[in-house]
């Protein structure tokens, strides 16, 4: 019997039109990207790179990154744990909130941010009392990209969690075990592939969020600009190699996650043949 | 190790699982728990292990011996606990996953790596894997990842061991096999053991003392002998293996139902007697007693013995009678034969609560 599309005339098209949309759509604009960034050559590259402003754009990104993943990772293991482990009034509900950062666009994620902890909203003018400034400052950035990349972690755990079930840890906490012990034993390695993908998925994220960062930083230049915030200022300063250095830059980061996202799935479908 | 339950209960939200109830269990005892599922068996025996809370209550309370283990955690009350789909460490090797409880000591507590690997080494021995220790879960077949999960919950030599539908997932074979073996087990280790199960048979074989439980209650506890016996309920009866129903009136000592008839010892009015398999006798002719006409629709011979289904028009649901294999040579038993029943006995109860129980034999 034959299916739709199995005639080798009808199959080539097919797979041709997908190759080329891909290429369009997918390929050329990265090839673009890095043709822009060398377009006056290697040397006005490594100008661009080591300015003084893309480098501290560097550094607060790498920063941001850095403070959001861990709070993150520990946030969604706990919130995973919670929901799939007990039963409670408004576990529904919980888990339905997880997923707001998903819901709203990022840009009205930073103004509320912005209106909640800025110099006059009600948590900020409280904390301008002690001279605590987050909003048009690092603290905010990463308090919103927090926001942003929260589900990340937790949305890949939850429903791994729910099909393994607690019968693993009840065994261990018959078998005596301490609560620390069972989930560094049994809970840990259970999930460890699905917490790392998670975390993957939130580093591109955070690494790449644009929108509500660009509301809540002010984008002072050295100060309170990251990388994707820094793309946009070089472009509209006509400086368009600049731009496309460090949106090669970012372009990288992203594809270096791909590829460890890549090399996850490889190794987990390996597994799966395994067993 | 005895276990004693003193006014136990149990609702999750607005259902009852348990109704209060007591239970006490000798030391080295083997019992079963018995019930249909939804009858809070397992509920039952997750709340002996503390995996489940009791309702709080003054008067309710758990005893393991003389310790007052109400308010102790599960992983404090030293028991081994068995789960239905064996719930190993899918990530640890069958000897790591019988080292568990080991290794999970208190630092203090713990022995030292050579006395553990020799008493997982025992324990792999005594639960006959020994070329296993490095596979993983995934690895083994069902009644091994069982016996892996048996020896897992008796490396920390429990005072109780308390096994959930421990054969459930298991193939016909392999589970009457593990049920010799957990009863010899239990006989050479002296621990004291409850498990549950739905399966009549497993109860009965494998317990000293069977507790058959129905809708959150405990509907009698006996051995297994005095339970199948002597019922204490129409549900214990009906649970406990096949049964046969006559429905009929009853005057002047005489039950008719239809065309059948049969003598009986009892008062006028409507009448349900209930029969085993076992105590219909076939007959080629009437008998002074009964007249019972029925048509055999099936016989299968496979067993010690013959398994008849018989049909008529007065029954609403087939009955089912066991005769030895010379009677079915000697009556030419096949499908389409006409043949008499008459009982040896019948049993009968009164309603549902008065756990009224009759049992009478003619001839």
């Amino acid at each position: 019997m034959q299916r739709i599309g199995d005639a080798p005339r009808t199959r080539r098209l097919l797979i041709g039109l997908a190759v080329a949309l891909s290429v369009l759509f997918l390929l050329l604009p990265l090839i673009a990207i890095f043709a822009q960034a060398f377009a006056e050559g290697v040397a006005i590259f490594w100008n661009n790179l080591s300015d003084e402003y893309t480098l501290a754009a560097i550094g607060l990104t790498l920063l941001v990154t850095a403070l959001t993943i861990p709070v993150n990772l520990v946030f969604g293991v706990f919130l995973a744990w919670l929901v799939t482990r007990f039963e409670f009034p408004g576990r529904r509900l919980l888990q339905t909130l997880i997923d707001i950062p998903f819901a709203v666009s990022p840009v009205v994620a930073g103004l509320v941010y912005l209106l909640l902890y800025g110099s006059s909203g009600w948590v900020g003018s409280w904390l301008d009392g002690y001279d605590i400034q987050l909003m048009f400052a690092w603290p905010g950035i990463v308090l919103v990209t927090i926001f942003v990349t929260c589900p990340f972690v937790a949305r890949e755990l939850i429903p791994l969690m729910q099909a393994q079930g607690a019968g693993e840890e009840e065994a261990a906490v018959t078998l005596g075990a301490s609560g620390w012990t069972i989930f560094r034993r049994v809970t840990l390695p259970n999930i460890k592939w699905a917490l790392l993908y998670g975390v993957i998925l939130t580093n591109a994220r955070a690494v790449g969020e644009f929108g509500a960062v660009s509301v809540v930083s002010g984008s002072i230049r050295g100060e309170t600009n990251t990388l994707p915030l820094h793309v946009e200022l070089l472009y509209q300063d006509y400086n368009t190699v600049g731009a496309f250095t460090a949106a090669a830059l970012l372009a990288l980061i992203a594809l270096f996650t791909l590829a460890a996202k890549a090399g996850l799935e490889w190794r987990a479908t390996r597994r799966e043949q395994f067993r | 190790m005895s276990i004693r339950l003193t006014n136990i209960a149990k609702t999750f939200g607005r259902t009852t699982a348990l109704e209060p109830l007591d239970l006490n269990i000798a030391d080295g005892e083997l019992v079963g728990l018995l019930g249909p599922s939804g009858s809070g068996k397992t509920t039952l025996l997750r709340i002996i292990a503390g995996l489940e809370q009791p309702d709080r209550s003054r008067t309710s309370s758990i005893h393991f011996g003389e310790r007052d283990v109400t308010n102790v955690h599960v992983r404090d009350r030293r028991i081994g606990f068995v789960f239905q789909h064996y719930a190993l460490f899918r990530h640890m090797s069958v000897f790591d996953n019988i080292a568990f409880g080991l290794t999970a000591l208190p630092r203090r507590e713990r022995p030292s790596a050579s006395e553990i690997r020799t008493r997982v080494n025992r324990l792999l021995e005594m639960v006959r894997l020994e070329e296993f220790a490095k596979r993983y879960p995934a690895q083994l077949s069902g009644g091994q990842q069982q016996r892996v999960s048996l020896a897992r919950a008796l490396a920390l030599k429990p005072d109780v061991l308390l096994l959930d539908e421990p054969f459930g997932a298991l193939d016909a074979k392999v589970r009457q096999e593990l049920r010799r073996w957990l009863r010899h087990l239990h006989d050479e280790l002296g621990f004291t053991s409850v498990f549950v199960t739905h399966d009549q048979e497993e109860a009965l074989e494998l317990s000293d003392r069977v507790v058959v439980m129905s809708n959150g209650r405990i509907e009698q506890i006996d051995e297994p002998d005095t339970l199948y016996r002597h019922p204490a309920n129409r549900f214990v009866f009906e649970f406990l293996g096949d049964v046969n129903r006559l429905e009929g009136n009853v005057q002047d000592g005489e039950l008719t139902c239809g065309e059948a008839r049969l003598s009986v010892d009892l008062p006028d009015g409507h009448q349900e007697l209930l029969m085993r398999p076992h105590e219909l006798k076939l007959l080629e002719a009437q008998s002074p007693h009964s007249r019972l006409p029925v048509t055999v629709t099936s016989a299968s011979p496979i067993g010690a013995e013959v398994w008849v289904e018989l049909v008529a028009d007065w029954l609403s649901e087939p009955w089912l009678a066991t005769v030895r294999h010379a009677d079915f040579e000697r009556l030419h038993i096949k499908r389409g034969q006409r043949l008499f029943v008459e009982p040896r006995r019948w049993h009968r109860f009164g309603n549902a609560e008065t756990h009224d129980q009759e049992v009478e034999i003619i001839s």
